[in-house]
């Protein structure tokens, strides 16, 4: 899984069968320091809350369409988690 | 598997179900001989009870994920299933 932040929605009235209901959303990927990192991403909404600004944690691959309500459907990266915090660890000496 | 060191969590409170009651470490990705960070980073649910600093296997692939936790059917991918000693 990797961090993103909700940028935009997609809105698509035409949908393969198995995404009706399925929200999707504009996703730019940060790096581990919440900075921008890549080209943004359509993402299936696992969660089904996600909303613009927030940051959430992204899975990419077959493991996407298993975040969605029918877990065979054409999709590629999702959301799977609003995040609340990241908390760096300091190690223990 | 990659090999990473754990160097924060990651607290959802709203997630899919397979990561209720389960901790997410943020794991830096080390080089080959686990030392170096290679700028990459992975966040996976902990298998092993994992701490700060602690270098880590992380497994990023999405059936033997699903294995571990017991899951069919869940978003799963990456999980920390070891806690290195030594890489020679």
């Amino acid at each position: 899984m990797k961090l993103g932040r909700v940028i935009g929605t997609v809105v698509a009235s035409t949908k393969v069968a198995g995404l009706q209901g399925v929200r999707f959303l504009i996703v730019q990927p940060l790096d581990r320091d919440r900075r921008e990192s890549g080209t943004p991403v359509v993402a299936a909404d696992g969660v089904a809350m996600a909303g613009p600004g927030e940051l959430v944690t992204l899975v990419a691959s077959r493991e996407a369409a298993l975040a969605c309500p029918d877990t065979f459907v054409p999709v590629d990266h999702a959301i799977v988690g609003i995040v609340d915090e990241v908390a760096d660890l300091e190690p223990q000496t | 598997m990659k090999i990473g060191r754990v160097s924060g969590t990651v607290v959802s409170t709203i997630s899919s179900p397979v990561y209720d009651s389960r901790r997410l470490l943020l794991c830096d990705l080390l080089d080959e001989r686990g030392e170096e960070p290679s700028g990459d980073y992975v966040i996976a649910v902990d298998a092993v009870g994992a701490g700060a600093g602690e270098t880590v296997l992380i497994l990023d692939e999405g059936n033997s994920a699903r294995q571990v936790v017991d899951m069919e059917d869940a978003p799963i991918r990456a999980v920390v299933v070891g806690i290195i000693d030594a890489v020679r």
